[in-house]
């Protein structure tokens, strides 16, 4: 077996232990839910009580709890959640699925005598091992574990597509890869990409939130009943907000590196091929975003959903522009 | 909420509708719209919008010959699309309408912020609230007994000052407090970071006028001189002016190529090009170089990129006297990965009629099953060329430029191939065949003639295809660039916040410290920085007091 076989079986090895991972984490949202529903059963006014409860701690912390950070930041969920063994299960056996992943992608780094970010099939391991490298880093000072099921879905969903549809054999660079910027840009765009699709995750479960929360101030019940266990909405939003600046700032980044390589590998920094009118075109949404942030009436749900359809444009360019466009960028080796 | 409530926006519009503006008025009030925070993000999302049909169509600017064949495939809509400069998005008047708003907006944005924070700079931190309890991270010490309020606050506003903050000590109702400010950085940045966006888009509208971009293709052996005539294709910018061209002369002397061989996956996929050339400046010595498809060579202000290669056959036709009425390397476009060239050569004078041939070129020719050559591999293994003779009128008198690399036929009258029932001429590199009709003959050079036997490597020359450009702004983009990169990171990650200290002399005579702190901006950090600043502030009172003799402590 040649070390390229031995990645290739490296990865499939990944997807089943994201898989288990995956129904771990879907496991907890279950058992939210339930939690949930029992605490709603239970006594009336017990349960006035505790809302009112919280409402005071809403009221006189709820600045406080926004912009506290110390190692890491607090939870202000409507509804406090104990200790949840399937979440556990579910972050160490991602974990392992991610320790799979890395050895997989170097294994076709060491195979192809380069780094393992120049074609298509490539891109999606690589960028996916990244995802899952901020999401774990990110865990490390704000517990986000309830997106572990978004996280270990989508990262599934991509190597699927990646392993049966973009596969291609280790082949040498072509000549216009040739460069360092290779390694600079490409990879600076695939870690952007992890902040945006965390920051994708945490918007929609923002946009989830606020809709429960409006719900339940009416005294309707929610569908979503685990979402009374996560962060309020305001503080998903605060969330949001400080992953993807780090996704923007990485993606300014990766357009002016982009335009340098450009430069030198075809004579002008901008060209408006098909690619960089869509990285311009993701810049400008997320830069959309961020004044969002700071334009009366546009705050809260507005925003996230520039958040998402920002990445939904991130996802555009790699999966779509990349295979059926027309342009010089055309190395998705298919 | 992540914004202090005295965050500077563009002033709300007035609420009263005035019943009669004037000019004055109602530009005033374009004027506000324009500058409003919530008109910019409706044009940076409508330029995001805009810029995707760009996509969609080919473009002129990027893909010229993908215009032509929308053109060929949809004759109906491409005329129309052409009407809303659909092929053209980038130059149209819709799209830079949108931008040039977009920063007149930005222009009328930072203005009035850059004078606002100006003054900030200048002025003193705002007073200190009357209760901090209410306020983010507010936190308690009891001073070490002993302490004198003033002696306190004094130490405060010192430990503040040298942590970066702007601090200043009030004293309200007898309760005195220093109140400080730190991160104005950050707006800064912000401020930066705006008038750098403003200064790409000036140096690459106005300065990129000043360019030109050229194309050239070259047959190993044969020099370019840098002078406008010497073009295939050039582009100048709008102001650009001929007497800015500097005459270099630039030989191409050998075009390489490396294959992969080893890895069976990709055997035949080229892994290098490289075109070493020879550059002499006017007045200077000659230099040789070496131009790589990621490595430009940089001479006399222009850079010159290597962009394509193929094969250029070196074709003679002789009249039936033998005497040479032709020679020419012809650059063949390549048609696929296994470099299948096309090309065209045209005899205008010397033979009984003009003469036009249509020429396959194949580095390794296989024959496929239905009998139609193709190539099998890209580099000089098997080489073989085919010709299609034309003769006729070759259509150059007429005046009109005519492409080199196409024949028009249609005064023309195909002598070989086809229907015509006479086989295609096929020459191995040295080989020579009759022409028909007792026209004359034709030779496949051989150029490298003294070879081995069955050793074609180096039979054909090649040719490289180089884009000359000269772009006088580039160095200032990439400083506007990273300009705004610094700001970009300064404004996201400067945290701007105000802390205070209040000493509150308690009945029981000792004294209560009171810190708190207020976010503006983005800050998680801030709760964490007030206990910082009450931690150490309370050690350095301790330290001070044991410092301070015992005799005086009592
Ligand atoms: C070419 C158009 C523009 C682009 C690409 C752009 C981009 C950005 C970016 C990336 C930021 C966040 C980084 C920072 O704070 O420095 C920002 C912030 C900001 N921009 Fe712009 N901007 C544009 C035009 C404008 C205009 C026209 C206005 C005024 C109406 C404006 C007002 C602001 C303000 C107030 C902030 C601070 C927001 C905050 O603190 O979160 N910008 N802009």
């Amino acid at each position: 077996m040649n070390l390229n076989e031995l990645s290739i079986l490296s990865l499939y090895s990944a997807m089943a232990v994201y898989a288990l991972a995956f129904i771990a984490f879907s496991f907890d949202l279950a058992r939210r839910s339930a939690a949930v529903g029992s605490a709603e059963a239970a006594d009336e006014t017990q349960r006035q009580a505790a809302t009112a409860r919280t409402d005071a701690a809403g009221a006189s912390g709820g600045t406080t709890t926004l912009t506290r950070i110390s190692a890491r930041i607090a939870n202000d969920a409507a509804m406090p959640y104990g200790r949840s063994p399937s979440l556990r299960v579910g972050v160490s056996l991602t974990v392992l699925a991610f320790l799979i992943h890395l050895m997989a992608t170097v294994l076709r780094g060491v195979a192809a005598e380069r780094v393992p970010w120049a074609n298509m099939y490539e891109f999606a391991m690589t960028g996916t091992l990244l995802i899952v490298s901020v999401f774990l880093i990110v865990l490390t000072r704000a517990d986000l574990r309830f997106l572990g099921t978004f996280v270990t879905g989508m990262v599934l969903v991509l190597l699927g597509i990646a392993a049966l549809r973009f596969y291609v054999e280790v082949a040498p660079l072509p000549p216009a890869l040739q460069s360092a910027w290779l390694v600079i840009h490409v990879f600076v765009a695939t870690l952007g990409t992890g902040f945006f699709a965390l920051g994708f995750a945490l918007s929609t479960v923002q946009l989830l939130q606020f809709r429960h929360e409006s719900r339940v101030a009416s005294a309707k019940s929610g569908r979503l009943r685990f979402l009374a266990t996560l962060p309020s909405s305001a503080m998903l939003e605060n969330l949001a907000y400080r992953v993807t600046i780090i996704g923007f700032i990485l993606w300014t980044f990766t357009l002016m590196a982009g335009s340098i390589w450009a430069e030198q590998a075809w004579g002008r920094y901008w060209g408006w091929d098909t690619k960089e009118v869509w990285t311009f075109i993701i810049w400008t949404i997320y830069a959309g975003y961020i004044h969002a942030r700071a334009t009366r009436g546009w705050r809260g749900s507005r925003s996230a959903w520039l958040s998402i359809i920002g990445f939904a444009a991130v996802m555009f360019n790699f999966g779509i522009v990349n295979v059926f466009f027309k342009g010089l960028h055309a190395y998705s080796g298919l | 909420m992540s914004r202090p409530s005295d965050h500077y926006d563009a002033p709300a519009s007035a609420g009263i509708v005035q019943p009669r503006l004037g000019l004055v008025g109602w530009l005033r009030w374009f004027w506000r719209q324009l500058t409003n925070m919530r008109t910019a993000l409706f044009l940076l999302l409508l330029l995001a919008i805009a810029a995707v049909p760009g996509s969609l169509v080919p473009q002129r600017s990027s893909d010229p010959n993908g215009v032509t064949q929308y053109f060929a495939d949809n004759p109906d809509l491409a005329p129309i699309l052409d009407q809303i400069q659909a092929f053209d998005v980038y130059s149209s008047a819709w799209f830079s309408a949108i931008y040039l708003l977009l920063f007149i907006s930005l222009i009328g944005c930072v203005i009035p912020r850059t004078k606002h924070h100006y003054l900030a700079l200048r002025a003193q931190p705002p007073r200190t609230p009357a209760r901090l309890s209410r306020l983010a991270g507010f936190t308690t010490r009891t001073a070490p007994s002993g302490t004198d309020a003033q002696a306190a606050v004094e130490s405060a506003r010192r430990l503040l000052k040298t942590s970066g903050y702007r601090a200043a000590v009030f004293e309200n109702r007898g309760e005195i407090s220093v109140s400080a400010e730190r991160g104005y950085l950050r707006e800064t940045g912000n401020l930066v970071f705006h008038f750098a966006l403003v200064g790409i888009l000036i140096t690459v509208g106005f300065g990129g006028g000043f360019g030109f971009s050229g194309q050239r293709v070259l047959v190993e052996g044969q020099t370019f001189v840098n002078t406008l005539l010497a073009y295939d294709s050039f582009n100048p910018g709008r102001f650009f002016n001929d007497t800015s061209l500097k005459p270099y002369t630039l030989t191409l002397d050998d075009f390489d190529v490396t294959y992969e061989e080893k890895n069976l996956k990709a055997y035949g996929q080229p892994i290098d090009f490289t075109a070493d050339v020879t550059i002499t400046p006017r007045g200077e010595a000659a230099e040789a170089s070496q131009v790589k498809v990621n490595g430009p060579a940089r001479t006399s202000g222009t850079d010159v990129y290597l962009l394509g290669n193929g094969y250029a056959p070196t074709i003679t036709v002789k009249d039936p006297n033998g005497v040479v009425v032709f020679t020419d390397s012809i650059p063949f476009l390549p048609q696929d990965a296994n470099l299948t060239s096309l090309g065209v050569v045209k005899v205008p004078d010397g033979l009984a009629e003009q003469l036009g041939m249509i020429g396959f070129f194949y580095p390794t020719q296989a024959t496929m099953e239905s009998g139609a050559y193709s190539s099998s591999y890209p580099d000089l293994e098997y080489p073989l060329l085919t010709l299609n003779v034309y003769s006729g009128d070759l259509g150059l008198d007429a005046g009109v430029p005519t492409s080199v690399y196409s024949l028009d036929i249609d005064q023309m009258e195909q002598l070989t191939g086809g229907k015509t029932g006479v086989e295609s001429i096929e020459l191995k590199p040295g080989e020579s065949s009759e022409l028909p009709n007792g026209l004359g003959t034709v030779t496949f050079d051989d150029a490298a003639p003294g070879a081995q036997n069955g050793d074609f490597s180096g039979s054909v020359l090649r040719f490289a295809s180089f884009d000359i450009h000269h772009d006088p702004t580039q160095l200032w983009v990439l400083s506007f660039a990273v300009l705004a990169l610094l700001g970009l990171l300064t404004s996201l990650f400067v945290p701007r916040r105000r802390v205070w200290m209040k000493a509150v002399p308690q009945t029981d005579g000792s004294l209560r410290l009171e810190y708190a702190g207020l976010a503006r901006g983005e800050d998680p950090a801030l709760e964490s920085a007030v206990g910082d600043v009450a931690d150490r502030h309370t050690d350095l009172l301790l330290s001070s007091q044991s410092a301070t003799p015992a005799s005086e402590q009592k």
